[in-house]
């Protein structure tokens, strides 16, 4: 264990001072490089999603790089990942969208928040660059707008569906909703409210917050668990605050059940919870061990080689630069200049979804909800920690 | 009520262990150290090393991040803070090295520590329950821990000579100095006191929350509310606004919908900030 994890520092540490390196040779100069970007929040209390989409990207670069490139009509590109962090500041995601537009990128993974991908979209839209936001405003992918497709499946569209299954298999009739008093987690309950009230549900629990930085979580969940909710929502839960909470629910001595729908590392889970965060449902990407497949196992290794530790939120984030890339291959040479190519390719694209044991189509959905095709067709896959482990607890798919 | 008492203790008695060090730091280099929350970070991750990485006891990790942190505190001292002093009079620089050393560590820390909240072992198992309110067992522990610290530390500053001496150069330093105190080598101590108790603190709550590499600017924000509540500077008062936010915080929430409860804190002590800009004890340290 103590060789595994100086080992991990030391890699990180040199990944660091090599990146340094390359950047200031200014590399690739002998090979064709497209250049694509990474624009999150990867510091603060939120770099378990800014930080693990850009390490994600990168890792999977890496693998198309060492298979020799990128074929994009008669030319094989390099990949060269570039990350900005926003750090969760609107005005940060706008500037770092400038930095990255300027630096001649066209296509751009990220940002992770309503506020600050809404405070991208401007830019993106102005300069024509496409972007692939986990935030779940509406009006980001509606037209007018056209330059983001969603990367992932939308709370209000996984939340009605976990609700669904746990009336029907844990017969919950009461449900409570907390988050932090921060935009994006407050959108997302109050569209799962609603969503809860539609399925029949009583919400017992609706306004109750806590603000960024919290440590102890008792007072607030006190009045939470006092309504005798059989379900507690924590909705837009950032990764740092998972566990604690899940921890001082079963302190408090809640035996309900519990869920999120954003994206959970069930090791980091379990290791602050313990044995409390087992039976927590998630709605996550495609890493869980029955579902994935050989190529995921591949990826699963590259990414641990890379950055010293597996972090299941890369198993949802790398959707994002293989439909991108995939796009990009059957859109031809005309899209690295003018991303109007690559949108006229969005509608019939159907590309393989290699992540999955049993395969299946990667294409655009979201023609229902926005309109348009601006959402990339993740899997649902809706998972319950266990011993530090996803279990699936079933799959599905979006409705277009 | 008795849950949201026993909140209000639990969260009082960690605030008020937070609050020590940025308050001694401040009562004897002047310096408000938007550092401390950082330091407290890394004084979670030293222990979380220590014990689930290394396997080593708790308590012995909990050791080591007062030293570790503790020596990080004398180099920002040495090298950061007194060079600058010497050369610079105005208090607005030192606070902005201060928020730039927050940011490096906290830049430096992700790089070391990577993205993922972190927690160890529970260091006691089991559930007080007291007329139908529940505290968990590893809460009762770090409560009398954090006591224990606290009345050590009082008892240091009141009775030992380099506490006295510490005392002494917060209210005169030149008077100090004339009474043939080494104040280079005691303000070092002092910084690396403060930084120690900032490490000891993350070290201990890391038992019973966890630990991130962004954890440390709200703690840092806390901690300043709760100096300025107590009395910046004063022992006493850190220990005051560190166990009057915990109150206002518990019962806020058991009153207010959440959204509402820092709001009114706020407002509060802007209130009593108007009527008493010293806070409650309003005197300098000692």
């Amino acid at each position: 264990m103590l060789a595994w994890n100086t080992g991990s520092i030391r890699r990180k540490l040199m990944l660091s001072v090599a990146a340094g390196v390359l950047t200031v040779s200014g590399y690739a100069q002998a090979e064709e490089t497209l250049k694509l970007g990474a624009l999150g929040v990867m510091s603060g209390p939120f770099a378990g999603w800014g930080g693990v989409m850009c390490q994600t990207f990168k890792s999977r670069a890496g693998m198309w790089n060492d298979d020799g490139g990128v074929k994009i009509g008669d030319k094989t590109y390099k990949i060269d990942v570039v990350c900005v962090d926003d750090k969760a500041d609107p005005k940060g995601a706008q500037t770092g969208a400038e930095k990255l537009i300027s630096d001649g990128i066209k296509y751009i993974q990220g940002p992770n928040t309503d506020s600050t991908a809404e405070s991208a979209k401007t830019v993106m839209e102005a300069n024509k660059a496409i972007n692939m936001p986990y935030a779940f405003s509406k009006s980001l992918y509606t037209p007018p707008a056209s330059q983001s497709i969603l990367g992932m499946v939308a709370s209000y569209q996984v939340g009605p569906i976990i609700y669904k299954w746990l009336m029907d298999n844990k017969g919950i009739k009461k449900i409570a909703f907390l988050c932090e008093n921060n935009a994006d987690p407050l959108n997302q309950r109050n569209e799962g409210s609603a969503a809860a009230k539609g399925l029949g549900l009583e919400v017992v629990s609706d306004q109750e917050t806590y603000e960024s930085g919290t440590t102890d979580f008792f007072p607030v969940l006190t009045k939470v668990i006092g309504t005798s909710p059989d379900h507690i929502v924590l909705s837009g839960v950032n990764p740092s605050d998972v566990g604690p909470l899940i921890k001082a629910a079963r302190e408090l001595g809640f035996t309900g059940t519990m869920s999120t729908e954003t994206g959970q590392d069930p090791k980091a889970i379990y290791e602050v919870a313990g044995e409390a965060a087992n039976g927590f449902i998630v709605a996550g990407g495609a890493s869980t061990e029955e579902i994935r497949s050989d190529f995921m196992v591949k990826f699963i290794e590259r990414y641990t080689k890379d950055w010293g530790e597996w972090n299941d939120v890369a198993g949802l984030f790398v959707y994002g630069p293989e439909i991108m890339v995939q796009t990009l291959q059957k859109a031809g040479p005309a899209a690295l200049e003018d991303t109007e190519a690559f949108k006229a390719a969005l509608d019939g694209f159907v590309g393989t979804n290699p992540f999955l044991k049993d395969g299946g189509e990667l294409k655009y959905v979201g023609r229902k909800d926005y309109g348009q095709p601006r959402q990339v067709s993740v899997p649902i896959v809706v998972q319950a920690v266990k011993d530090g482990q996803y279990e699936p607890l079933f799959v599905g798919a979006l409705n277009d | 009520m008795t849950q949201v008492l026993l909140n209000a203790l639990v969260v009082g008695t960690t605030y008020a262990l937070i609050a020590l060090g940025i308050t001694i730091i401040f009562s004897i280099m002047k310096v408000v150290n938007f550092a401390h929350g950082q330091l407290y970070m890394i004084g979670g991750f030293v222990v979380y090393y220590f014990n689930v990485v290394f396997g080593l006891p708790f308590w012995f990790g909990l050791l080591m991040s007062f030293l570790i942190v503790g020596a990080l505190g004398v180099v920002m001292e040495l090298f950061l803070f007194r060079p600058v002093m010497l050369r610079v009079k105005r208090e607005e620089v030192t606070m902005l090295l201060a928020m730039g050393t927050a940011v490096f560590l906290e830049s430096l820390a992700l790089i070391v520590f990577g993205e993922k909240q972190r927690g160890v072992p529970p260091i006691a198992t089991g559930i007080f329950e007291l007329f139908g309110a529940r505290l968990p067992t590893g809460r009762v522990v770090v409560i009398f821990i954090a006591a224990a610290l606290i009345i050590a530390l009082m008892a240091f500053i009141g009775y030992t000579k380099t506490g006295r001496a510490l005392r002494a150069m917060a209210q005169d330093r030149e008077a100090t100095a004339l009474q043939g105190v080494n104040l280079k080598w005691l303000s070092a101590m002092g910084f690396g006191l403060g930084t120690g108790l900032a490490g000891l603190a993350g070290g201990l709550l890391v038992a019973i929350f966890a630990v991130h590499t962004g954890a440390g600017t709200a703690v840092s924000i806390k901690a300043f509310l709760m100096i300025m509540i107590g009395g910046a500077g004063v022992l006493s008062g850190a220990i005051l606004g560190g166990f009057v936010l915990g109150v206002l915080e518990s019962v806020g929430y058991a009153l207010l919908p959440g959204s509402m409860t820092f709001l009114v804190i706020f407002l509060i002590v802007i209130g009593f900030l108007i009527v008493r800009p010293n806070g409650i004890m309003g005197k300098p340290w000692g």
